[in-house]
């Protein structure tokens, strides 16, 4: 057997990465410290982890969905909607539009309904492309736009806070040492892999995302496969949402996921999968979340002003994506041998 | 024109043609697709700049550098997907371009006048001002012909102006290029039809792979001849070709078909047509590129919705509504067009051979990854399929190879018929052979084959019954002894056989 070879996509994002860890090591003291407290893990790569698995969480259904040549703008606003309904059946606002639903505060019945709403949106996305065959960028721009109107009528337009510790557990709890969001991102970006995998479900996404034509040709069934992929994608959408509203103990519609669904997209594309359609990265993705969420934490910490933070974070995307892209590459490097002869 | 010479990297488009068009005259133009009729209109007409030869418009040297440059000199041309904008009005496009103005505004009078002139020429009255696209394709024809006849044209180019009117329809055209051809208009008329040919043109010139084959009355071209011309074969010779047919034509009466096709059509795609298949059988699919082949394979395989018909494979019957169902029924289909709907370019060879197994299994009975490798390395073996390994991108192999390994793709999801539309295009001699094998082998295996192929020696050594297209109609079926290319050529050409 032949160990399988680092994929070539892999290979630039990870060396940004620790070229951006390295520069953290050089100049932030203790950034590498980790310390237990309470049986607890601290420290900033721990942060910079439990930061990250939102996007991660994203990523993962976006980079699915990016595969088979479509996109979905839609999972910031998917966010709020779950975030919302989460909030809503705990603090029963006055107003709340499923106030005939008394769940009675239990946290796993909580969780399932907020997550039935995230897949349901993300089937919607997934019928849109599939059966009306929208073109997916203006597809999940409806629910984009209209998904944060929907969490607005689910809050009677309110923010929500609330307290309960069962379900605060998600957002602030931890497993073994770990902080909760870190273990769920673990969870299921191993499902993940284990669906796309273990099942013939990543080669058809694949394969459809590659070249439709071919690929109803040889009987695959593109349009399950569609609903399907954006189903997943709202499902891991709904499952960030209800992290960021556990975490904050609160659910603003407004602001719930804003722009996350450009950072998901960023990881997917850091991380080798084609905006175009076609072959997917799993470790790339998960590649390319950390590498957003190191720059962000490192800007921060760093005390670099607010107002060049997105410059610098988008300097380094870009030359990521450079180095992705294997025209650049050819070119540099024959730039780069000229001028060494 | 003289001389006409234009290169595209890798290929010679045209090479040194000749072409004279006199007014007053219909002249078609023939070849099969890649002949290069549409280079030929397009350096006419200045969309490509030409590498060598002359073009003279009465004695005059021209070098049309754009469209609109050769349609001042008087050279219009009326393309096959008809170039109009549906939201605007009939009026509105005949005139788009040169809109009559006055004290700086568009003076719409005028335009719907001058554009009832232009329709009235055609012997066409209608309502100007409606949108084109609520109009049927027959009238969108009409109006693109109206509106390169609006500027003083001498020379009208028609590109397959037929190919979606019906046979009123077009009979309709064709009333009105006989006028436009009376008012001393020379026009140039390109079509896949032949019967067309026959009906409205003067002169034809024959174009076969970029070269000049010859310019002809129509008049004393005999039908037969001219297929012989197109196919670049020299009629004397097709006549002494000797028609021994392989033997398995008697065994043939005797099977029960598998598939049976019955008046299964669709508009503008293919006339209802007949078919049967028998397990270990090759039936044939022959006609002029453009004479509905592909189309018919479509209906069949579900790619394209059958209008009229019905379909038996098997115990199944219907109307295929999708490949899927197709597949499900026990067929497979190798598409003409490798690149844009055979392989999926950046998945390994592996992936590639394993996808239409994986796709009737469903999403969930995965292929390991241990019995796809075994699979592909099974199919790299026995079809000879050139490759490093299995885990390249299909992309990198050459032609030839990227079809073996669609065939593999087919032969290992095990379809009861296999319909090959042109699998032998675009490759070498050998890999040309290692097809012809594994299709005799499918066959004594008892597989049902349907077998498209342009080149005529490759569909009667592989089939022991073969259907005729032509224009898009089914027209003939030959068995047993008739299966000769002459066969074959007679039938297109409407002789008796």
């Amino acid at each position: 057997m032949r160990r399988p070879k680092l994929p070539p996509t892999l290979v630039w994002p990870l060396a940004a990465l620790a070229l951006v860890l390295l520069y953290d090591a050089l100049t932030i003291p203790g950034f590498f410290h980790i310390e237990m407290r309470d049986g607890h893990l601290y420290g900033s790569l721990v942060d910079i982890l439990n930061r990250g698995a939102p996007v991660l969480l994203l990523a993962l259904g976006m980079t699915l969905v990016l595969s088979t040549g479509g996109v979905d703008l839609s999972v910031g606003a998917v966010m709020a909607i779950t975030g919302a309904t989460a909030a809503g059946l705990i603090a029963r606002p006055e107003g709340f539009a499923l106030a005939g639903l008394d769940l009675h505060g239990s946290a796993p019945a909580i969780v399932a309904v907020s997550l039935v709403a995230g897949l349901a949106a993300g089937l919607f996305n997934g019928a849109l492309v599939a059966f009306a065959e929208v073109q997916p960028i203006v597809a999940t721009l409806i629910l984009m736009v209209a998904g944060r109107g929907v969490a607005q009528l689910l809050t009677a337009g309110q923010i929500i806070t609330f307290e309960h510790p069962g379900f605060q557990f998600l957002g602030s709890g931890f497993v073994a040492g770990l902080p909760f969001p870190v273990t769920v991102a673990v969870a299921v970006f191993l499902v993940t892999a284990a669906l796309s995998r273990g099942t013939a479900l990543g080669l058809f996404v694949e394969a459809v995302g590659d070249n439709p034509t071919a690929s109803r040709f040889a009987g695959v069934n593109a349009r399950m496969v569609k609903l399907l992929v954006y189903g997943f994608c709202g499902l891991c959408a709904g499952i960030a949402g209800l992290i960021g509203t556990a975490d904050i103990k609160a659910a603003d519609a407004n602001n719930a996921g804003l722009y996350m669904e450009l950072d998901a997209i960023l990881a997917a594309a850091i991380g080798g999968t084609s905006l175009s359609g076609g072959r997917f990265y799993l470790s790339g993705t998960l590649v390319g979340a950390l590498l957003l969420q190191t720059l962000t934490t490192t800007i921060l910490t760093k005390g670099v002003p607010p107002v060049l933070t997105l410059v610098v974070k988008a300097a380094v995307v870009v030359a990521v994506c450079l180095f992705q892209s294997p025209k650049f590459r050819a070119v540099a490097g024959r730039r780069f041998r000229r001028d060494a002869a | 024109m003289r001389g006409v010479r234009r290169a595209f990297p890798g290929v010679l488009a045209l090479d040194g043609v000749d072409f004279t068009l006199r007014a007053g005259e219909v002249h078609a133009l023939m070849g099969e697709n890649g002949a290069g009729k549409s280079t030929l209109v397009k350096v006419l007409t200045g969309v490509y700049p030409r590498d060598a030869g002359e073009v003279r418009l009465n004695g005059e040297l021209i070098h049309p550098a754009s469209p609109q440059d050769a349609q001042a000199l008087g050279i219009s041309t009326v393309y096959q997907e008809v170039n109009l904008i549906p939201g605007l009005s009939v009026a509105e496009n005949i005139m788009l371009g040169r809109l009559p103005r006055r004290w700086g505004r568009i003076d719409w009078r005028a335009v719907n006048r001058r554009a009832e002139v232009a329709m009235d020429r055609l012997g066409l009255h209608l309502d100007v001002t409606q949108p084109v696209g609520s109009c049927s394709i027959a009238i969108q024809q009409m109006t693109a012909i109206a509106r390169a006849l609006d500027v003083q044209a001498r020379a009208l180019i028609l590109d397959e102006p037929t190919s979606s009117l019906d046979a009123q329809e077009a009979q309709n055209l064709f009333a009105v290029i006989r006028k436009l051809r009376d008012e001393g208009l020379g026009i140039v008329f390109i079509t896949h039809f032949l019967g067309q040919v026959y009906d409205i043109a003067d002169r034809i010139t024959v174009l076969r792979n970029g070269k000049l084959v010859g310019e002809y009355e129509t008049a004393s071209l005999p039908r037969l001849e001219l297929v012989a011309r197109m196919m670049g074969r020299d009629p004397d010779e097709v006549a002494a070709l000797e028609s021994a047919r392989p033997a398995d034509a008697a065994r043939a009466e005797q099977r029960t078909p598998f598939l049976s096709v019955r008046g299964l059509g669709r508009r503008g795609s293919i006339r209802p047509f007949d078919l049967d298949v028998a397990q270990g059988e090759v039936v044939g699919l022959a006609g002029l590129l453009g004479s509905g082949r592909t189309e018919a394979a479509r209906l069949l395989f579900g790619a394209d919705r059958a209008e009229t018909g019905a379909v038996t494979a098997g115990d199944r019957a219907g109307v295929p509504g999708s490949c899927r169902q197709a597949i499900a029924w026990g067929l497979g289909f190798c598409p003409e067009d490798r690149k844009a709907e055979g392989i999926v370019p950046n998945l390994s060879v592996r992936e590639n051979i394993a996808l239409a197994l994986q796709a009737r299994r469903g999403v969930l009975r995965r292929l390991s990854r241990k019995q796809q490798t075994e699979i592909a390395d099974r199919y790299i073996r026995e079809l000879n399929i050139v490759t490093p390994d299995a885990e390249t991108p299909i992309r990198s192999l050459s032609g030839g190879n990227q079809q073996k390994a669609l065939l593999a793709r087919w032969l290992a999801a095990d379809p009861r018929l296999l319909i090959l539309d042109e699998p032998t295009r675009g490759i070498d001699v050998g890999a040309k052979f290692e097809v012809a094998k594994a299709i005799e082998e499918l066959r004594a295996a008892g597989m049902a084959i349907l077998f498209i192929s342009s080149e005529l020696e490759e569909v009667v050594r592989s089939c022991g019954r073969v259907a005729v297209l032509r224009d898009r109609e089914k027209i003939g079926e030959l068995s047993g002894p008739e299966v000769s290319a002459q066969g074959i050529m007679a039938t297109i050409a409407g002789a008796a056989h």
